[in-house]
């Protein structure tokens, strides 16, 4: 909403990831509603405090809803949303910090019910916005300014986390090449139940991941992000698992799974469920004299 | 003696069915027309450990759980060592014989009740036995009892007439046995049924009942003490198209999936107690600041921290009015008895759509599993209220400013017109993040000014003219209004005032503070904490505390109340 809003009072630095994830965000959400038909007021994008949370605020373009929450909670909010309005396409934007520090203990729940929302995960292993701090993703040793001496926890690895809790979509990829990531961010729009775009999204200011990630071709130096060889079986628990086993940053979908949704699931109990007016809820207190 | 009323208390271990017992008698009480209340006082454990539960039953509504016990029913040694300092004078005990002697020639007589049950063939009919022993005490008529036990346990099954004929058994042979020992605690007058339907209910159930009746469509909670049973009520009731009712994984979830829920339109609630309304802090700033409507029910426990799960206390007041940083104040609804839950359910959810914000439910354990008569409310005294809609006409700006000499601009829905963001930071007119002064001015005054917008609780007012005032709050309710009733018939001049709504106060209730030389506030903690809210208002208030973790008795503070009066402000 920035450009026909001149009072907005925030701004990525330049050469942020999140320009990249922001750009695929868009394509994905107006794909999305292209092919299903639907206006972007059917999209919700629920996002949490960060660098990445003010996202919803620069989509641009026809406007989805948004709503700008409290740190580390995208997660239940949208679980909310979701479960109010089953039939619009539920959002989350998060980072490093917000979704697997402060949030992490949302996304056990959020897969044990198959909810069916979409979080973009923003990694560039920092906390960016307070500026410079170590994050659960930040490397053991690293300096920072709250790790002055050297981390001293080691990092957690996302993408085995996401697998060994069940989440049903995972893939990985890295903000530089928005086109193809808006691909598998609608391909994870479109998969019914919990899935989770983690994306590498350096920053530049506090921890510049690209030339890491990406090497550097023309002297022959290979980065740490690689494709999913093309006869990867996501559909496959043992190959998902073997994937993560291989050093590197995955570029790709490592796992897809479909099962029953919670909305499925609640659906079946629905068909079961006791109905009761109002009336009838009260007589089944009356004191029969 | 004839008596209007009787207290009956029944004390020994968690899992020996003292409230069934409570719970039977209180029922056939009021089948046969008499109004009943039920109290249980039990450690936070599943089985085992000191508990008792109490039946007050009279021949008119009953306000609170009384003075002191005039049956005392003594399941072990250590529930009589406890609870008979509490027997009125000329009450009686019934002790357990097979658990426990006591020496000759005492208020007491022992019951071998288990004994007597199982020669009925019904070993589960030990209640009975004790029931049938209670109603020849206060002279009960033994056939109410029977009618009772032939309606419960007449189920279309084989075996139902066994059952009733050895129930029907066990209370004559308990009968039998007071009638032996001799004693006699009085009469109770002949009941004066009312000419109304009546429901049994508790207060859990009758909030939710209130919740529903004003359109709840989402329930999601954690359990927690005391608040569990309406999860569980909503689990089994809250279904149907367009509702969703699920137990989630903590109460940061709780909060934030209900306010998910209201962004996107529906009406919704969760349920907890003080541990789990700390943890609902943030969230409740993010509705505040977003405007999001919701509605919390905070169920009093004693505090702070785990504190004392099963005790009732008043102590979460100041954490509601202000329950997350920054400039708040939540509307508070504290109904003060189990029909006034029934009513303030329903207003809670009618005010957050009003107001398009959080309102919070401030109930207690004093009232939550208390059961009780009450006329059956009529649904079509219930209003249904709904957030106004943005519409075409609108500018589309949700947090456009607003004085409140227009009706509230409508709220855009996920999937309708006017997209915006829901912004827990200051923010512009369409939710955008802004940090510009001249909206956290215009915002925080749209805030507040919305709370002029919620009004119709409940309020009384009588005898103000005075100026010396009573003004107790919640189920502190019941037995100040007892305590006044006694004090006025005895010559004080002293007034009554109570309102449900806390926060905003109605402005009658205003008026009537306005002019009052001295308010007096029975309340269960040790702060005062209304009355100090009051003097934060410019209102001479003072508070009488208790903070035993049990509810008022009304002789107690009639002897406080009537120091406050004699003795002068003493603020």
């Amino acid at each position: 909403m920035s450009k026909r809003n001149p009072e907005y009072d925030f701004a990525w630095c330049p050469g942020c990831g999140d320009f990249g994830v922001r750009r695929a965000l868009q394509v994905a959400l107006e794909n999305y509603s292209t092919e299903h038909e639907e206006p972007q007021a059917n999209n919700i994008v629920v996002a949490g405090i960060g660098c990445s949370g003010n996202m919803v605020h620069l989509v641009e373009g026809d406007q989805p809803f948004g709503l700008h929450g409290i740190h580390g909670r995208a997660l239940p909010i949208s679980f909310g949303v979701k479960m109010a309005k089953p039939e619009l396409n539920t959002v989350v934007v998060a980072g490093d910090g917000d979704f697997l520090s402060i949030g992490a203990e949302h996304i056990g729940p959020a897969a044990n019910r198959n909810l069916d929302v979409t979080a973009v995960v923003m990694d560039n292993g920092v906390y960016g916005l307070t500026k410079g701090q170590s994050s659960p993703t930040t490397d053991y040793g690293a300096v920072t300014v709250s790790t002055p001496l050297g981390k001293i926890e080691t990092p957690i690895s996302p993408l085995r986390h996401y697998m060994s809790i069940g989440v049903t979509y995972i893939a990985s990829y890295y903000s530089s090449k928005p086109r193809v990531l808006a691909k598998l961010i609608q391909e994870a729009m479109n998969h019914r139940g919990f899935s989770i775009v983690h994306v590498q999204s350096p920053c530049t200011t506090y921890n510049d991941t690209y030339e890491i990630l990406k090497g550097k071709p023309k002297e022959g130096i290979k980065g740490l992000a690689y494709d999913i060889p093309e006869d990867h079986d996501p559909t496959s628990v043992q190959a998902a698992n073997d994937l993560l086993d291989r050093p590197g940053i995955p570029l790709g979908v490592i796992f897809k799974y479909e099962g029953k949704t919670l909305q499925d699931r609640y659906q079946e109990l629905q068909s079961k469920a006791p109905s009761k007016t109002n009336e009838q809820l009260l007589d089944s207190y009356l004191l029969k004299v | 003696m004839d008596k209007q009323d009787f207290v009956i208390r029944f004390a020994g271990e968690g899992g020996q069915g003292l409230v069934t017992s409570a719970d039977a008698l209180s029922r056939a009480a009021a089948h046969a027309g008499y109004f009943v209340q039920t109290h249980s006082t039990f450690p936070s454990q599943i089985m085992g450990g000191p508990a008792s539960s109490q039946v007050r039953i009279s021949t008119t509504p009953v306000l609170n759980s009384g003075d002191g016990v005039d049956v005392l029913v003594a399941l072990n040694q250590y529930a009589y060592d406890h609870h008979h300092q509490d027997l009125n004078v000329g009450g009686v005990t019934i002790y357990n014989a097979e658990e426990y002697e006591l020496p000759d020639g005492g208020d007491y007589f022992g019951i071998r009740a288990d004994e007597l049950a199982k020669s009925t063939g019904n070993a589960r009919a030990a209640n009975m036995v004790s029931i049938g022993a209670v109603a020849n005490l206060i002279d009960f008529d033994l056939r109410q009892i029977d009618a009772f036990i032939t309606q419960r346990f007449t189920r279309g099954r084989d075996g139902d007439d066994e059952i009733i004929e050895a129930n029907i058994k066990a209370v004559r042979l308990g009968s039998e046995v007071a009638t032996d020992a001799g004693f006699k605690v009085g009469k109770l007058l002949a009941p004066d049924p009312p000419d109304y339907e009546q429901i049994v209910v508790t207060g859990n159930a009758a909030l939710s009942l209130g919740a529903t009746a004003a359109g709840l469509e989402f329930y999601v909670g954690y359990p927690i003490s005391p608040a569990t049973t309406v999860l569980i009520w909503m689990e089994n009731n809250l279904w149907g198209e367009g509702r969703f009712v699920h137990q989630v994984a903590s109460e940061i979830e709780a909060i934030n999936a209900i306010l998910g829920a209201g962004f996107a339109g529906k009406k919704s609630m969760t349920a907890t107690a003080g541990p789990g309304f700390s943890l609902m802090s943030e969230g409740l700033g993010l509705a505040w600041m977003a405007e999001i409507p919701l509605v919390v029910v905070d169920v009093q426990r004693g505090g702070p921290a785990t504190g004392l799960p099963t005790k009732s206390e008043q102590s979460d007041l100041y954490t509601c009015m202000h329950p997350a940083h920054g400039d708040i104040k939540m509307p508070v609804l504290a109904p003060g008895t189990i029909e006034e839950c029934f009513y303030a359910g329903a207003l809670s959810v009618n005010w957050a759509e009003r107001y398009q914000g959080p309102v919070i439910l401030l109930s207690e354990f004093g009232l939550a599993e208390r059961g009780e008569n009450i006329r059956r409310p009529d649904l079509s005294s219930i209003s249904t209220e709904s957030r106004t809609l943005v519409n075409q006409e609108d500018n589309g700006k949700r947090y456009d400013s607003w004085d409140g000499t227009t009706p509230l601009p409508g709220m855009p829905i996920p999937g309708g017109p006017g997209a915006y963001v829901a912004n827990g930071s200051e923010h512009d007119e369409i939710g955008d993040t802004t940090h510009l002064p001249r909206h956290h001015i215009r915002l925080t005054q749209r805030r507040f000014k919305k709370l002029d917008l919620l009004n119709g609780a409940h309020y009384e007012i009588e005898n103000v003219d005075d100026g010396v005032i009573i003004m107790p709050w919640g189920s502190s309710k019941g037995p100040a209004r007892e305590a006044y009733d006694r004090l006025r018939a005895s010559g004080e001049n002293i007034g009554w005032l109570y309102s449900v709504a806390l926060h905003p106060l109605p402005d009658e209730v205003k008026q009537v503070l306005d002019s009052a030389r001295k308010i007096i506030v029975p309340e269960l903690n040790y702060l005062g904490q209304w009355s100090s809210l009051l003097r934060q208002e410019g209102y001479p208030a003072e508070s009488i505390t208790q903070y035993t973790g049990l509810p008022f008795r009304p002789a107690d503070l009639v002897v406080s109340i009537r120091e406050r009066i004699t003795v002068g402000a003493t603020v």
